[in-house]
């Protein structure tokens, strides 16, 4: 059959065009405007080239939020990554424990992040909060609104108490696709309990690993609204993260240039994480 | 190696087993001797790989006990009774290397390196991937992996007995029949104890002395292949094994006579069958086929290469006889059945026949 040359074929994916311009193009294009430009209202903008990237690249305030967001992204990692592993390690394979485990591990996920944010505010204060005042009963001086170790070790608790879930369903659902027969076959080649872990579990996990780690980073580095309930992103800016840093900078201060140039740098920096990310992945894919 | 005694063996998958037929092994009673190279053979859901299971320590049996040399070993993890067992689909270790994959097994018992390298070098020739040995297993084909999963089985030398469960399904028919001379050969060289089980009869026939078939749950006959074939102990084994499987008609028996239909049947002795329904069996190999004898309608010639089989309707009855590539087959055919292959049934078990 000849085969026909021309280019109808577009007006099939127009409608997908025109949603993804309208919904992320559009909006895009505003940002990069309003970077470039200055503006005190009133719809009048003067030209401001490339100077509020430059101020913002030189700015202390930019780069320790960006540090400060690191390394929160690193201890929740760190933390949840293991313990994830570590429940769906110890989670039932078979019987009535299957589901009463999967809905109680879900249920953080399904809890709306600012009601996250709500609870662990209350849970924590020292007057009527059940873990602040029983904390502070013990003898430990324990406040979150004044001292910046407790704020920090607050929002960690609540992300890990929030995050750790997706953690484990994904490494539960790669241990439940390994087949009886490998440890049956641990148990012939005589396997201990780490060597069972280290050769069969972990490969099979790794996959979704990639993936969890993937997600609970890009998730940690755009945080925003649980600390933002719960600390405001104080005491002082201790948990100021780049996302709180960034709505207090377009809508606290209405620096609306600055603004836009910091969410275009966020913007960049998201995308190259996933470019490096998807490209491990592909590769890992690639190999086996 | 080891003499592997079942006694009185019964297992169910369900807690609280009432019925018989709630037990997926219903009652096993056997000896593997030691050094002796077994076939389990049965169609799917017999029980065969329960019993395999139950051997390696990786099921515990419901009732029963299982002696290895005499010494009790029903209570005992698979770790402690030392044995090896390649399962129907390869198991490897993905991020090992070859090497390493046979290795493994050695040095999670802490055998001295040095035992090891030669070991695994000796496993590796005889599975034919010493080229491979530096190769990340994962990558290899399926065939590849079940040779490092039977290379695994073999690596072992102390073992108390070798299982096999189905071992080569994934393997490509020509090597098939390489591994299974070479396993053969093992068992000759290193005087294994080896149980095999499987569901394809040449498989069995070819690498046992002794085929025990499987039925439900029970052990139906155990025998050399050659009793196997002619003398079926149960109508199972009779159609089971050989292909074509054993024509069985049901008959009446008149002393020396069998009656099928209008048709008289000279039997070479009287059968001791005083009860049940009586049914004769005779292999498609004893079915002659002629001018002479029963009258018979042809329905289909299949011709399967080194011979022909012959579809025929006998007084109702399906019966298919086996006939040599260049014969022919006549226009009137008749059968006749050869006496030395005729067996006698008696709800479905075989009878003798006195003079």
């Amino acid at each position: 059959m000849e085969k026909t040359w021309n280019n109808k074929a577009w007006f099939l994916v127009l409608p997908v065009l025109v949603l993804v311009a309208f919904s992320a193009v559009i909006p895009l294009m505003t940002v990069v405007n309003y970077s470039v430009q200055d503006t005190f209202g009133n719809n009048v903008f003067f030209w401001a080239g490339t100077e509020w990237f430059e101020e913002l690249l030189a700015s202390d305030r930019f780069w320790e939020a960006m540090v400060r967001n690191l390394i929160f992204s690193f201890i929740i990692l760190a933390i949840e990554v293991p313990l994830g592993i570590f429940i769906a390690l110890n989670m039932p394979k078979k019987g009535w424990g299957v589901p009463v485990c999967l809905v109680l591990m879900a249920l953080p996920l399904l809890i709306p992040w600012n009601v996250v944010g709500t609870i662990w505010q209350v849970f924590g204060r020292n007057d009527i909060g059940l873990l602040g005042y029983y904390i502070n009963a013990l003898g430990i001086d324990y406040n979150y609104v004044q001292d910046p170790i407790d704020a920090w070790v607050t929002v960690i608790i609540m992300d890990v108490w929030h995050w750790t879930s997706l953690v484990v369903l994904l490494c539960y659902a790669g241990l439940v696709s390994i087949p009886d027969a490998f440890y049956q076959a641990a148990k012939i080649d005589g396997a201990s309990r780490w060597a069972v872990f280290r050769y069969i579990q972990l490969p099979k996990m790794q996959r979704v690993l990639l993936i969890a780690v993937l997600l609970r980073f890009m998730d940690s580095f755009m945080i925003y609204t649980e600390p933002f309930v719960v600390t405001g992103g104080g005491p002082g800016n201790s948990t100021t993260f780049l996302s709180i840093d960034l709505v207090k900078t377009a809508l606290g201060q209405f620096d609306l240039g600055p603004a836009a140039a910091m969410s275009l740098v966020y913007f960049l920096i998201i995308l190259l994480l996933s470019w490096v990310f998807y490209t491990v992945m592909t590769n890992y894919d690639a190999e086996r | 190696m080891a003499r592997i005694e079942v006694n009185h063996i019964r297992h169910s998958y369900l807690p609280n087993p009432q019925k018989d037929s709630d037990f997926a092994l219903k009652e096993v009673h056997h000896t593997f001797e030691d050094g002796g190279a077994y076939a389990l053979l049965g169609p799917s859901g017999c029980g065969k790989t329960t019993l395999l299971n139950i051997i390696s320590g990786l099921l515990h049996p419901s009732h029963g006990q299982l002696l290895f040399n005499g010494h009790d070993v029903t209570r005992l993890s698979t770790q402690e009774r030392n044995i090896a067992q390649v399962f129907q689909f390869p198991v490897i270790y993905d991020t090992m290397t070859v090497y390493d994959n046979l290795a493994f097994p050695l040095r999670n018992r802490r055998v001295p390196e040095t035992d090891v390298d030669r070991k695994v070098r000796e496993t590796l020739d005889m599975i034919d991937l010493a080229s491979l040995a530096k190769k990340k297993a994962r990558g290899l084909t399926a065939d590849q992996k079940q040779k490092i999963s039977l290379g695994r089985g073999l690596v072992r030398s102390d073992v108390n007995a070798i299982l096999f469960d189905e071992p080569l399904t994934v393997i490509d028919p020509h090597m098939k029949w390489v591994l299974r001379s070479q396993l053969k050969q093992l068992h000759r060289r290193f005087g294994y104890t080896m149980v095999y089980v499987t569901h394809d009869q040449t498989e069995a026939l070819t690498f046992a002395d002794r085929v025990v078939v499987m039925y439900d749950g029970e052990i139906v006959q155990i025998g050399t292949p050659a009793e196997l074939f002619e003398r079926p102990r149960h109508t199972f084994v009779g159609y089971f094994i050989g292909s074509p499987g054993m024509n069985v008609l049901p008959v009446a028996l008149e002393g020396k006579t069998a009656k099928l239909g209008a048709q008289r049947i000279e039997l070479p002795g009287v059968p001791k069958a005083d009860k049940g329904a009586v049914e004769l069996g005779i292999r498609p190999e004893y079915v002659r086929l002629g001018r002479e004898g029963m009258a018979v309608q042809v329905s289909k010639v299949e011709d399967v290469g080194r011979h022909k089989v012959v579809r025929a309707n006998l007084e109702g009855k399906e019966i298919a006889a086996v006939i040599g590539e260049d014969d022919e087959v006549p226009a009137e055919a008749k059968v006749r059945f050869d006496p030395a292959g005729i067996n006698i049934y008696a709800d479905s078990w075989r009878v003798e026949m006195g003079a």
